[in-house]
């Protein structure tokens, strides 16, 4: 095979390797776009299940085109600019809201057997992760990501040039940067104990069962999964699209297409945290292995990491359908004064685990008490401190 | 063997390669939209949105300093994210020490948050 010339001209480049990178792209792409389109479907025939109504029934076979027939009919819809608005912010906020959307999911490991070999599978005769791109700090790209996603609903909302969008756009903006470093804080265990950055590295360290969910504690998991839902804007936390309240919140002014783009950014980034999840805590690929060669690292590591996967977005259906929306004061408490505490004692505590098992000469049971310990002794004063400036805020004659 | 930094950026240019792809695709839904959707102009159309009756006073209002003071809380919890990330993948080479020394960088954060918590910045009446 002719080498050809490096894009980056930092060395030859064959034909199978850009083969396999034309592979994973497309595959990616398209599992993402049906994703979300099942997504939408699944959310609505599921709400509906559990509303005891049928939900859509009447686009395809247990109404399963509903999402295209809805995408469809948005194309035909006329694109309407407010006259106030920022006219190029306006066009610009759908891009920055969907393109990190699509990012984060190219460092989720979908495959490849981690348990009994080293997660690569062999695609084109090249040795190769299934995973789009493997950057040794993938989890910081993840946060980083997200992060960016804020400045696509943060200017949609300002760019309209109108009150409900602006309100509903710094609530946003508030809300996910605060829950932002409940997030990363909360994966700051994960990665204390993996040791490493890398996605693949995570999951690698996960095998036979040694998976974070456990390892962590369970609640680096619980403030994840509560700060992450807090992070997509979905239900509990959806005060940024409040309808009693703010309409429809930052998109109110956005029609047609440029408002499918926004909701397909919804829909996506929940895909995306699921999948996050499940690379994090839940040992991503890794689970029983059995069989021949080819269902070990082709079929049972992807199926098992498409299971957890459905697992969080039926989690994420569930809260929509069970739980009532936070107040603004409570959201901002919870974040703040309970979840960024806890995340942060509960890492020094296993950092202190950590040390204590490296070091033969510390008693390790002891640390272990006494950490735990600490740290409800510390919850405790927080709930106290909670407890009193509460009573605080009744008696200059606000009530709570 | 593939030297580092080639293989650290072929990682990048994949994931450059996605997001072009990923831009492509919204230009051409954008593209594929402003083909067929209809334009018949109204003047009330481009009317800002208030619950369906005309919009009264100034539309590029003001909102409360409240959320940009949490803008700035959130700035002392990403730096000091910043230092942890690249602590916590070495721990077991800083040993007790560095435990200590880190212990030590979040009460003094965290000694920032229960500023703000005493000044009364994490109230929201």
């Amino acid at each position: 095979m002719t080498p050809l010339v490096d894009p980056l001209l930092s060395g030859p480049i064959g034909l199978q390797e850009i083969l396999v990178v034309v592979f994973k792209v497309v595959v990616a792409f398209a599992f993402l776009m049906v994703a979300v389109m099942f997504m939408v479907w699944f959310e609505r025939k599921l709400i509906g299940d559990m509303q005891n109504r049928i939900g859509p029934n009447r686009a395809g076979p247990w109404g399963i085109l509903q999402t295209l027939a809805d995408g469809v009919k948005l194309f035909f819809k006329e694109d309407l600019l407010p006259d106030n608005a920022d006219r190029f912010v306006f066009k610009l906020a759908p891009y920055l809201a969907l393109i990190p959307a699509f990012l984060i999911f190219t460092v989720v490991p979908v495959g490849g057997n981690y348990s009994t070999g080293d997660g690569t599978v062999s695609l084109f005769g090249e040795e190769t992760l299934l995973q789009v791109a493997d950057p040794p700090v993938g989890v910081l790209f993840v946060l980083a990501m997200s992060s960016v996603a804020v400045y696509g609903v943060m200017l949609a909302g300002w760019s309209s040039g109108s009150k409900y969008p602006l309100l509903g756009s710094v609530r946003a903006t508030a809300q996910m940067i605060s829950y932002e470093a409940a997030l990363s804080l909360s994966v700051l265990s994960v990665i204390l104990l993996s040791g490493t950055l890398s996605t693949s590295g995570i999951v690698a360290e996960q095998s036979q069962w040694n998976w974070n969910l456990w390892l962590t504690g369970f609640i680096p998991f619980a403030i994840f999964l509560i700060s992450g839902t807090a992070e997509l804007n979905r239900p509990p936390f959806d005060l940024v699209e409040a309808e009693q309240e703010l309409v429809g919140g930052f998109h109110t002014e956005y029609s047609a297409v440029r408002f499918a783009l926004f909701f397909l950014a919804e829909f996506m980034n929940t895909v995306t945290m699921s999948a996050i999840i499940v690379t994090l805590f839940l040992g991503g690929p890794n689970g029983p292995m059995f069989g021949p060669e080819w269902l070990q690292s082709w079929v049972l590591p992807s199926l098992w990491f498409f299971l957890k996967l459905f697992v969080f977005l039926f989690v994420f259906v569930w809260f929509r359908a069970t739980l009532p929306r936070f107040r603004y004061d409570q959201l901002m408490d919870m974040g703040w004064k309970l979840l960024i505490p806890a995340a942060l004692g509960w890492f020094l505590i296993l950092a202190g685990i950590q040390v204590a098992s490296d070091n033969d000469d510390i008693n390790l049971a002891l640390v272990v008490i006494v950490g735990v310990a600490i740290f409800f002794a510390g919850m405790g004063l927080l709930m106290l401190a909670m407890r009193s400036s509460r009573r605080q805020r009744q008696l200059s004659g606000v009530t709570d | 063997m593939p030297n580092p930094l080639n293989e650290l950026l072929r990682q990048y240019l994949t994931v450059a390669i996605f997001a072009g792809l990923g831009l492509a695709m919204v230009g051409a839904m954008l593209g594929v939209g402003w083909l067929l959707r209809p334009d018949r102009p109204e003047p009330q159309k481009y009317i800002n949105y208030e619950s369906g009756v005309d919009p009264l006073g100034v539309m590029w209002s003001q909102s409360q300093i409240r959320y940009y003071v949490f803008a700035l809380l959130f700035v002392l919890f990403d730096v000091e994210a910043v230092f942890i990330f690249p602590w916590a993948t070495r721990l077991e080479a800083y040993g007790a020490f560095g435990l200590i020394e880190m212990a030590v960088f979040i009460f003094i954060l965290a000694l920032g948050l229960v500023y703000a918590w005493r000044k009364g910045v994490l109230r929201w009446v």
